[in-house]
């Protein structure tokens, strides 16, 4: 009896403990749910009131706007931590969904098609998209790892954006003259069968607007009156409203999140991430867990593409290109890979630094540094870049330097997930293809010794306990 | 020999025959429904046209092979992609940008029109140091980004070598300004001459820029070639690639032999990256992404990890994104190129000459 109750005891109590944290951390999450509404609604009254307007631009808070930024890019990193982070498929092509969601929106809510479908049907339409693009190009990847898989989510990445740019004279014929001769590829030429030509579209159809990109894009519109006028505009000229649209978005994904990592599916993730052979000869279908997890992660991208279309009202084939696709990578294995908190917390902080902070500081120094660069023209190179200095064309630099010194100091991220942190501290299974690695676990075994020793203050050691991640809060 | 390894050799043949097949059947595809070309004339009608698409490809591919060869050489030895290299290459050409403006600087202005003896002494005086330099900074990247990680996973690496890219390119950003930048000034004619130097058939123009480029770049290639297969060093290489821990084993300082990897990958990006501010006639930040991708595809075309499937695989594409530019659209280019590196991993992702190492992949 005492054995049974020994063996049952412990993993209840871990479980209460679970739960008694988790209590904690909800009552934290309200409570900065609530600030944050309340900052949004009152951000710019409070901006302009004297004695806290004063205070509020002595510190670099972040606008509204910002707030906006970070919690769609909250979601777009939730979606590839989805990919990276629980199935651990390295994806550097993200952006490839991004642009299918955003276009979709395009094409089906703005003046190019004369098609105006509400939002609210838009985006999910571009969900669906997303998804079947992301199971589509995620198909052929499945027998590739590693970085491979990378370079090839990497091509995909590439494509895409070209692909936005380039469809901008498109001509679909059907008749005898099949193959289409898609936007200047005249697969064959038309004077070869001269047979009148049934244009399914065209001639010269631009289905994503080409390089000048679509504009305007129908923001989503709530008809509901109120002080906001008779109906309620969710777009980046309204951006108290769009902020709790997008909060909500944001609430459900990662409610999304928590339940999809806690579940059956969830579990098989981490476990092909692991060790897929392991995984499969215990029963897990590799292939269709491969196919959900790029096709949930590519759905995210899409939701989040339907909502910047509409939000910015523009959707401009520059704004998806590799960097978007890195940025989001740097967010998820700054905050922790396969932390959902942690990926929240690297969305913030990196768009904060790079919306709010880096502007703020640039206030105070760009202006000496010029001025230094302007007393030393002549020294060549450095006079140059001292002159035209502005402290927020630095943020790749810093992106870059951040990446280094993560993967280098700190690879399970600022808020690691107990699990992937215990393991990367020597404990628990790893596996050589995941962020963790055995060989690692000589040097970080002894890491973890001195953290035990409390050597990181502030920080919970990992305990084998705590490495059963079902249980763990997000 | 065995019967087995015969068979594997008979079918790995058979595949790369049938790649290369592959490849020129679409080249082939491409030249004959061009734009202007009316019906089945080909290449026969239009020599002039084929022909100059088909000799400018090659000797862009042979830059292309270039820095390919650094790709190659690290991945093959690290398995590591190091997207740095391609930034590497970048800091090429701003090194020789910077070069011309301080001959300028030292009243010896470089371009088209100065005596020839004064673009000899520069270009001696310019390659070795851009090479040296840029192989300093690439070895320095390995010690300080990648060593620390050489016993975390490869994707750990591969993320470090994105951040070093990201460092590399603000910095040319921060050097060169955000547009391209001219290596000579206004109206002065560009150091490298465009002239026809000969006529091929009485159709093909061969520029004295070709042959420029051909001079720098096959002589390179083959000292490398015989620099890994020949020396002592070189073959610690090969051993080191084949087996880290072994090679370390049997006495071959490992880190050494790494270090001297990146300082050989570092040297043919920065030459690379000279020769292409030259052939070009400006530097620019963000070569590095373009030409480093290229250079990627042409080193997974070719097997990555082999240095003659480099060369092969950068010639191949530089004569693919010539047919595209010319018979579709350069705007179509990057899809190309990516369409090709896509296509070749996943349905042969050892490449021409790679070999059968399925677990790479």
């Amino acid at each position: 009896m005492a054995v049974t109750t020994d063996l049952k005891g412990g993993p209840r109590r871990r479980v209460m403990d679970a739960m008694r944290e988790q209590r904690n951390q909800k009552w934290i999450v309200v409570g900065l749910l609530l600030f944050s509404m309340f900052y949004s609604a009152f951000f710019i009254d409070l901006r302009n009131s004297p004695g806290i307007g004063d205070l509020m631009h002595a510190i670099p808070l972040p606008s509204v706007n910002n707030i906006i930024v970070m919690c769609y890019y909250a979601i777009l990193a939730l979606g590839l931590n989805i990919v990276v982070g629980f199935a651990g498929l390295l994806d550097l092509g993200y952006v490839a969904f991004y642009v299918f969601g955003a276009y979709t929106t395009a094409v089906l809510a703005s003046p190019l098609f004369n098609i105006h479908i509400a939002w609210w049907f838009v985006a999910p339409i571009g969900v669906v998209v997303a998804a079947t693009a992301g199971v589509l190009l995620g198909a052929p990847t499945l027998r590739l790892r590693g970085d491979y898989l990378a370079i090839v989510t990497l091509g995909f990445g590439e494509i895409l954006p070209r692909l936005a740019r380039n469809l901008d004279s498109v001509n679909v014929d059907i008749g005898l003259t099949i193959p289409a001769t898609i936007a200047g590829i005249k697969l064959l030429a038309n004077d070869i069968i001269l047979i009148p030509q049934t244009r399914l579209i065209g001639p010269d159809t631009s289905i994503t607007g080409g390089n000048i990109g679509v504009n305007p894009i129908d923001p989503p519109i709530l008809p509901i009156p109120g002080p906001w006028g008779d109906k309620l505009i969710f777009s980046n000229a309204n951006p108290t409203a769009s902020f709790f649209l997008i909060l909500g978005l944001l609430l459900l994904v990662f409610f999304v999140c928590v339940r999809l990592r806690d579940s059956r599916l969830g579990r098989a993730w981490m476990a092909i991430r692991e060790d897929e052979l392991a995984a499969a000869s215990m029963g897990i279908d590799t292939v269709s867990t491969k196919l959900l997890a790029f096709g949930l992660g590519a759905s995210f991208s899409g939701f989040t593409g339907a909502f910047f279309g509409s939000y910015s009202t523009a959707v401009f084939p520059e704004s998806f290109n590799f960097n978007i696709s890195i940025t989001i990578l740097i967010m998820i294995i700054l905050g922790g890979i396969g932390s959902l908190r942690g990926v929240v917390l690297g969305a913030f902080v990196l768009i904060y630094i790079n919306d709010a902070l880096l502007p703020f500081l640039g206030g105070f120094v760009d202006q000496p540094v010029q001025a230094v660069g302007n007393a030393i023209r002549g020294v060549p190179i450095f006079g140059d870049i001292l002159a035209n200095f502005t402290l927020t064309s630095f943020n790749y630099l810093l992106y870059g330097i951040i990446l280094v010194f993560m993967m280098i100091f700190r690879p399970e991220g600022l808020l690691p997930f107990a699990a992937r942190k215990a393991e990367l501290h020597g404990e628990g299974i790893s596996s050589g293809e995941t962020f963790g690695s055995d060989s690692e676990q000589a040097e970080a075994a002894t890491e973890f010794e001195e953290q035990e020793e409390g050597g990181l203050p502030g920080e919970p050691p990992a305990t084998p306990e705590s490495t059963d991640g079902g249980s763990t809060p997000a | 020999m065995t019967d087995a390894a015969r068979v594997r050799e008979g079918r790995e043949t058979r595949s790369r025959v049938r790649l290369v097949v592959f490849v020129l059947v679409v080249a082939l595809f491409l030249a004959l429904w061009g734009k202007d070309v009316p019906i089945w004339g080909g290449c026969t009608a239009h020599l002039t046209v084929c022909g100059n698409v088909f000799s400018i490809g090659i000797f862009q591919g042979m830059i292309i092979a270039l820095i390919a060869l650094g790709y190659t050489l690290v991945y093959g030895i690290l398995q590591l992609i190091n997207f740095a290299n391609g930034d590497v290459f970048m800091l090429g050409s701003l090194l020789a940008y910077e070069s011309v403006s301080i001959f300028k600087a030292l009243g010896l202005p470089i371009s088209g029109s100065a005596p020839i003896a004064e673009i000899i002494l520069w270009l001696a005086l310019t390659l070795p140091i851009t090479m040296v330099l840029t192989a300093l900074l690439n070895a320095g990247i390995e010690r300080y980004a990648y060593r620390p990680l050489r016993r975390a996973p490869t994707v750990a690496t591969l993320i470090s070598a994105i951040g070093m890219s990201f460092i590399l390119q603000n910095a040319g950003q921060k050097v060169l300004g955000a547009s391209p930048v001219s290596l000579v000034q206004g109206s002065d004619p560009s150091i490298l001459s465009s002239a026809d130097v000969f006529v091929l058939f009485g159709e093909i123009h061969i520029k004295f820029s070709h042959l420029f480029v051909t001079a720098i770049t096959i002589p390179l290639l083959f000292a490398l070639v015989w620099f890994v297969a020949n020396t002592r060093q070189g073959k610690a290489m090969r051993a080191v690639a084949q087996d880290r821990e072994a090679a370390g084993l049997m006495g071959i300082n490992v880190d050494r032999t790494i270090s001297l990897t990146f300082l050989l990958a570092g040297a043919l990006a920065g030459g690379a990256g000279l020769i292409v501010a030259l052939y070009n006639g400006q530097a620019w930040w963000f070569y590095g992404t373009p030409f480093g991708l290229q250079a990627f595809t042409a080193a997974v075309f070719g097997g990555i990890g082999n240095l003659k499937g480099a060369a092969v695989g950068g010639i191949i594409l530089g004569i693919m994104i010539s047919l595209n530019a010319y018979y579709i659209d350069p705007r179509w280019q990057e899809v190309v190129v990516f369409g090709l590196l896509v296509v070749v991993l996943i349905f042969k992702p050892t490449g021409l000459f790679g070999s059968a190492q399925s677990e790479r992949a």
